[in-house]
């Protein structure tokens, strides 16, 4: 398997890992992937409520050179835009990014779970903050 | 350290042709080119001087008799013709075949063609470190039980079947024993008569010999081991392998095997050292690394670490450096999780990151300190970026975790 040089740059100096609270009110994580398939991607994004803009992005990644620059790539586009478009990022484009062949296709849909994933998270946590500090601001 | 790069460390795949070798079998590409079957010339004699010569070079090795030992194209056809050979010719005796879930697929593919032709084919499980036991080949012997075929040593863990008290049992019980030796002739000391084999399969290309040859042995006495042919033709090969011999192929055989026997108990020694050097540099190094098979019952030159929460393919693209295994050599395209780790029980993620390291007669240790130091450098790498060891730290149990597969 040849990689191309934006893939294996991504591997050998991987852009945002590490973790975020996962029970930070403005933290929004995606986990996707399964073990058994041989790719498991963790990605979050900390976002300003008031700009909507994402602040902080952070993964890890257990799966093949493909799939760790994959989430690389993503938390670097991510990082600086605002949640709206985060969520347009589509996996074509890191396709097309980081050149990769037809059989790795899927590391790229995978990237693309990961983003909605943690965006959707973000958003649940959103709603269900709005209901809550009504009353916590009561007290 | 002086090494020179790309590192060659996957010789359970193949090895290079020592140089000494290849020397022996130049000539007989050109000035002595005859066929060992032609008996009316100079040229055939010659060929067939060679071609006795190396008979006894490889009998040497396992303690058989000259005549005994079977030119073929290598282990897959030796174990073709052993199995399918042994199984048609002994069919009114019986059908049922006993063999191991650990066998190489040059092995368990045919005993699956037997299985469709109506043979019963009992499939033994190893234990967790990967042996198979002559007591569970005792327990699976019946009245119309043919031919037990049981690997020597394992090409993917380098564990060390029971093949000596496997061989009594089939003695006791009077059945045909077959033994693919592919992984152990050469780098341990081999003797037919005391382990109680009746066919074994050995590839020159294992053992620093060249590709495209291999031996099976068959036993002319006590029992007499008799097969059905795959190949016919001239009658070469006692009628059992007919097609004219490659004789420069077979002078390299016999060459490979002779250096086996003068300097295998050095070479064991040293091989043992660096592969334990091996294992303990990187197991004190990475804490999550897991030697798969036996500590001490396996071959001396045969590695296989696992490193869970790491996928291998991203472990491998860490040592583009090194030429290495991951999981089974023949099936590793596939990038499907080894049979041969499923079948010790090891999970799907495990499988997924097994390295075989095989060590060689041409390996340095500046080069095993090398590839230690990478491998380190790697795995930490990778574990530092893997959600699933989090996981592990957090106290999650993986195995219970609903993934969104997708």
């Amino acid at each position: 398997m040849a990689y191309s040089e934006k893939v294996i740059e991504h591997y050998e100096n991987p852009r945002n890992v590490g973790t975020l609270d996962k029970d930070a009110p403005n933290v929004g994580t995606g986990i996707v992937g399964a073990p058994e398939c041989g790719d498991v991607m963790k990605l979050q994004i900390k976002v300003n409520p008031q700009t909507g803009v994402i602040e902080d992005t952070k993964f890890k990644t257990f799966g093949c050179g493909s799939a760790i620059a994959s989430s690389s790539l993503a938390t670097e586009w991510m990082k600086g835009r605002t949640v709206e478009e985060a969520e347009a990022i589509q996996n074509t484009q890191i396709v097309q990014e980081l050149s990769l062949p037809p059989v790795k296709i899927h590391c790229s849909v995978l990237a693309e779970d990961a983003i909605k994933a943690a965006i959707a998270d973000y958003k649940k946590k959103q709603d269900q903050q709005v209901d809550q500090p009504v009353a916590a601001a009561a007290n | 350290m002086a090494v020179e790069i790309p590192i060659y460390m996957d010789n359970n795949a193949t090895t290079r042709v020592d140089p000494r070798v290849l020397e022996q079998m130049l000539p007989y590409f050109s000035e002595k080119f005859g066929n060992a079957a032609s008996r009316n010339h100079s040229f055939g004699w010659e060929a067939e001087d060679a071609v006795d010569n190396a008979r006894r070079q490889v009998g040497a090795l396992i303690g058989a008799d000259p005549k005994e030992i079977l030119w073929t194209s290598g282990s897959t056809e030796s174990n073709n013709l052993a199995i399918k050979g042994a199984a048609h010719m002994y069919a009114e005796k019986g059908k049922h075949i006993i063999t191991s879930t650990m066998e190489h697929k040059a092995v368990i593919d045919p005993c699956k063609r037997l299985a469709k032709e109506g043979y019963d084919v009992t499939w033994l499980e190893p234990d967790g470190y990967g042996i198979v036991y002559a007591q569970q080949v005792a327990e699976a012997i019946r009245d119309d039980t043919i031919l037990v075929t049981i690997m020597w040593a394992n090409n993917e863990i380098g564990t060390i079947n029971e093949v000596s008290e496997i061989g009594t049992v089939c003695k006791e019980k009077g059945v045909i024993f077959h033994t693919d030796a592919t992984q152990y002739v050469g780098k341990m000391p081999a003797d037919v008569n005391k382990a109680g084999i009746d066919l074994l399969s050995a590839s020159a290309h294992k053992m620093y010999g060249p590709k495209g040859v291999g031996v099976l042995y068959v036993r002319r006495r006590r029992p007499r081991a008799r097969l059905e042919p795959i190949m016919e033709g001239g009658g070469h090969e006692r009628g059992m392998r007919s097609g004219t011999l490659n004789v420069p192929g077979i002078v390299g055989m016999g060459a490979a095997a002779e250096i086996c026997n003068n300097e295998m108990s050095d070479e064991a020694i040293r091989l043992a050292g660096l592969s334990h050097k091996l294992v303990k540099g990187i197991t004190d190094q990475v804490e999550t690394a897991v030697l798969n098979g036996h500590p001490t019952r396996r071959l001396p030159h045969t590695t296989n670490i696992s490193f869970p929460y790491v996928e291998g393919e991203s472990l491998l693209m860490a040592l583009k450096d090194i030429a290495l295994s991951s999981g089974s050599a023949c099936t590793s395209a596939s990038l499907e999780p080894s049979y041969i780790l499923k079948a010790l029980g090891a999970s799907d993620e495990l499988a997924h990151s097994s390295i075989r390291f095989g060590l060689g007669r041409f390996n340095t240790e500046d080069e095993v300190d090398y590839v230690v130091d990478k491998v380190i450098h790697a795995a930490q790498h990778l574990l530092m970026m893997s959600p699933l060891y989090d996981m592990v730290l957090e106290g999650v149990d993986l195995s219970k975790v609903e993934w969104a597969a997708h």
